[in-house]
């Protein structure tokens, strides 16, 4: 198992050496762009920065603890050791060469194409081949953890698969489909450009590619935060999870309708007709419902929690829940954050309300409180529950990490609810410096400020966080035993085939995504659309 | 397991979720009826006309050469506004409408992804190479409004914005040829 455990800290480490880079950017991107910084660094900086907090929040931080994480559970949950540990190892370093080979080219000015590539832009092809790297070692991931399953399930027939690894599961083949769209942009369109094998690019076509990707990946993201919903916050709390098979549905729910909603994301767009756009967002609209049912499941599995410590009356058992203990606190502080991230979400679903923010600060709100605060904030929280587990040390103190996450959540609410009302007002995305001297844009100064401080709360607690690991990591005080994963109410015995594997939903996924891409994505094939020049940015 | 209080027994798990579900399905299908209503019956849609056009040559010729861009009213009283989003600038840089007048704007680009708002409205579209993007709009009150590129298209980008000058009907005044220019100021 040692082994198993190195790898998991090796991931994590790099998870989270590129969230703290990428913090530390955000802080002084926030910082040039407010009334206070203007006139500080260049263009050319700003969007550089910009870039690489992309790359390093969104593909290094979560790539990379989505596999350390799904490594622990296929050992924790199942209980056996790691299938193809060699394997893992060789994905692992080629994933790291590719962060490698991706950040040589951001920090040379050859690749300010920002996360989300936009083609015809165009960027050094390393940077390209550097992110495809560490696509292809999630990929060994995905199989690995579907090869553990099969190994379980074999050696326990008939057996339901415990619901951490049919959650990782999900979120791998889920992960196989969701890369699908950008791999083959890449390939195919962006890096023949960016080594001038072809001079044109279908604009249309590589957004409408990145689009299938850009929903799901939000959801591979998230995965992890739900596992830690239902499987490790209601032990944590002293309770049961209500429901088992709710677990099982929810993530069922997410790998069918993360993929076929994509197009949400490019409602403002012109090469898409509205039924398509509407399709989608008929589609979307069920996406909320492995969220709802979830806040649901996890609220009941709480109040349990809460009743037997004594709590009584509606919601009086509420304040009887242990809140000292991190991942009760980040439990509750996510779901506020997903509150209001899901609230914002559901305006930027809205179809024809989307205008009113697309591409506005509400949309950067959205997603950070989304990703940032609830996802990252459960982050820390299965950080802190599985590092003890690794190193064999506990924290010597809880404080510390419960002063962390109240930073986080109050540092992420701070910044991101000044960007809702600005995004109102038109505050638009993807700016290096405002000019403060125009009569509208004068007036949005001081909640840029507002939002800055949160900002600046958001990388104290993230320095916090890593010093708070470093004290683990010398801690004298042994990790106790202790488990980790909640069992149900009523621990099931037998579940259904259709609730224990992925066969029957892999179908049901390709009927809506040919539903829902089939036309928009062919229609650039019968009758292609007129290609743009590749502009060079290296 | 047979010491559970009553309401945590499994049919009464299922009924609570049943129960949660249908709230979750009533919520849903709200939803999507206001957006259906709206679209149907105020006609609020995404701008989406699909609609091709070569950037390799849009400047050349038609509706977006150089003498064409800008605000023109046409014999029936219609007013479109046409615009080129390129590195880094909106041609021309600003464009005058008219106020509580149906709108039609047009915008294209010769190089690379683009967008543009204008502030204060729910004017919003992508101008992505290949294709027209279109908004229709009315502009209620008479302002200066910011029309800034709101998507990365290089380090120019945040340079990149137009003014709208909305003035009031009798301010509004074509030209000869049906052309309206923003008034100095």
């Amino acid at each position: 198992m040692r082994n198993a455990e190195r790898l998991c800290l090796a991931h994590f480490c790099v998870a989270f050496a590129a969230f703290l880079g990428a913090a530390m950017l955000g802080a002084w991107q926030m910082w040039v762009r407010s009334p206070l910084g203007a006139n500080i660094g260049t263009p050319g900086q700003y969007f550089m920065s910009v870039t690489a907090h992309g790359v390093a929040m969104a593909y290094v931080l979560s790539t990379f603890f989505i596999m350390g994480f799904g490594y622990f559970v296929a050992v924790t949950a199942l209980g056996r050791p790691l299938p193809g540990k060699v394997w893992a190892w060789a994905a692992f370093w080629m994933a790291v060469l590719g962060v490698v080979m991706a950040l040589v080219p951001i920090l040379l000015g050859q690749a300010s194409v920002l996360f989300t590539f936009y083609p015809p832009l165009t960027a050094s092809p390393w940077f390209y081949i550097g992110l495809v790297l560490v696509v292809a070692g999630s990929w060994v991931w995905c199989v690995l953890m579907l090869v553990a399953m099969r190994a379980w399930k074999r050696e326990n027939p008939g057996q339901p698969v415990p619901l951490a690894m049919f959650g990782t599961v999900a979120n791998a083949v889920m992960w196989l489909w969701t890369t699908v769209g950008v791999a083959v942009e890449l390939v195919f369109q962006v890096i023949p450009a960016s080594f001038g094998l072809v001079q044109t690019v279908d604009a249309g076509l590589a957004r409408t590619l990145f689009s299938w990707t850009l929903h799901a990946i939000v959801y591979f993201w998230l995965i992890p935060a739900y596992i830690a919903f239902y499987t490790m916050v209601p032990r944590a709390a002293g309770g049961r999870l209500y429901s088992d098979t709710m677990g099982r549905v929810t993530f069922i729910l997410f790998l069918i309708y993360s993929l076929p909603v994509g197009m949400h994301h490019l409602m403002m767009d012109p090469q898409h007709g509205n039924g398509w756009k509407f399709i989608q967002v008929l589609l979307t609209a069920f996406v909320t419902v492995p969220t709802l049912l979830t806040i649901f499941t996890i609220s009941a599995s709480l109040e349990i929690a809460g009743r037997l410590r004594g709590g009584r009356g509606l919601f009086g058992w509420i304040a009887a829940l242990p809140w000292e203990r991190p991942t009760v606190l980040a439990a509750g502080l996510a779901f506020v954050m997903l509150g209001f991230g899901g609230f914002g979400g559901l305006i930027n679903m809205g179809y024809g309300m989307n205008a009113m923010v697309h591409n506005t600060s509400w949309v950067t709100a959205h997603f950070h409180l989304i990703f940032g605060g609830s996802v990252v904030i459960m982050y820390f929280a299965i950080a802190y529950e599985v590092w003890p587990r690794l190193a064999g040390r506990e924290h010597p103190s809880p404080a510390p990490l419960r002063l962390q996450l109240w930073l986080w959540f109050l540092g992420m609410m701070v910044m991101t609810l000044p960007w809702h009302w600005l995004g109102l007002q038109g505050q638009w995305r993807r700016v290096a410096n405002f000019n403060y001297a125009d009569p509208i844009i004068a007036g949005w100064g001081p909640l840029v400020v507002v939002s800055l401080g949160g900002g600046l709360v958001l990388l104290a607690s993230a320095l916090l966080f890593v010093r708070n690991l470093a004290v683990l990591h010398r801690s004298p005080v042994p990790t106790l035993q202790r488990p980790l994963y909640a069992l149900a109410v009523h621990p099931p015995q037998r579940v259904p085939a259709a609730l224990n594997g992925f066969g029957l939903w892999n179908v049901l996924v390709l009927i809506l995504m040919l539903l829902a891409y089939g036309y928009p994505l062919a229609q650039f094939v019968i009758a292609p659309s007129p290609a743009a020049m590749v502009h060079r940015v290296n | 397991m047979t010491d559970h209080p009553a309401e945590l027994h499994e049919r009464r798990i299922l009924g609570t979720e049943l129960l949660w579900a249908f709230g979750v399905g009533v919520l849903i299908a709200a939803t999507l009826s206001v957006i259906v209503f709206t679209a149907l019956t105020r006609d609020i849609n995404p701008p989406s006309n699909v609609e091709r056009i070569d950037p390799k040559t849009l400047h050349l010729s038609g509706e977006f050469a150089e003498q064409n861009l800008g605000t023109t009213v046409t014999a029936d009283g219609g007013v479109t506004v046409r615009v080129i989003a390129t590195q880094f600038m909106f041609v021309p840089r600003c464009i005058a409408v008219p106020r509580q007048r149906r709108v039609t704007l047009r915008f294209a680009t010769p190089d690379v992804v683009h967008g543009l708002l204008i502030t204060g409205t729910n004017v919003n579209t992508m101008v992505v190479p290949g294709f027209v993007a279109q908004v229709h709009t009315e502009f209620p009150r008479s302002a200066d409004l910011l029309m800034p590129c709101h998507e990365y298209c290089g380090l120019g980008h945040s340079e990149m914005w137009a003014t709208v000058q909305v003035v009031p009907e009798d301010d509004f005044k074509p030209d000869q040829d049906g052309r309206v220019s923003c008034a100095q100021r």
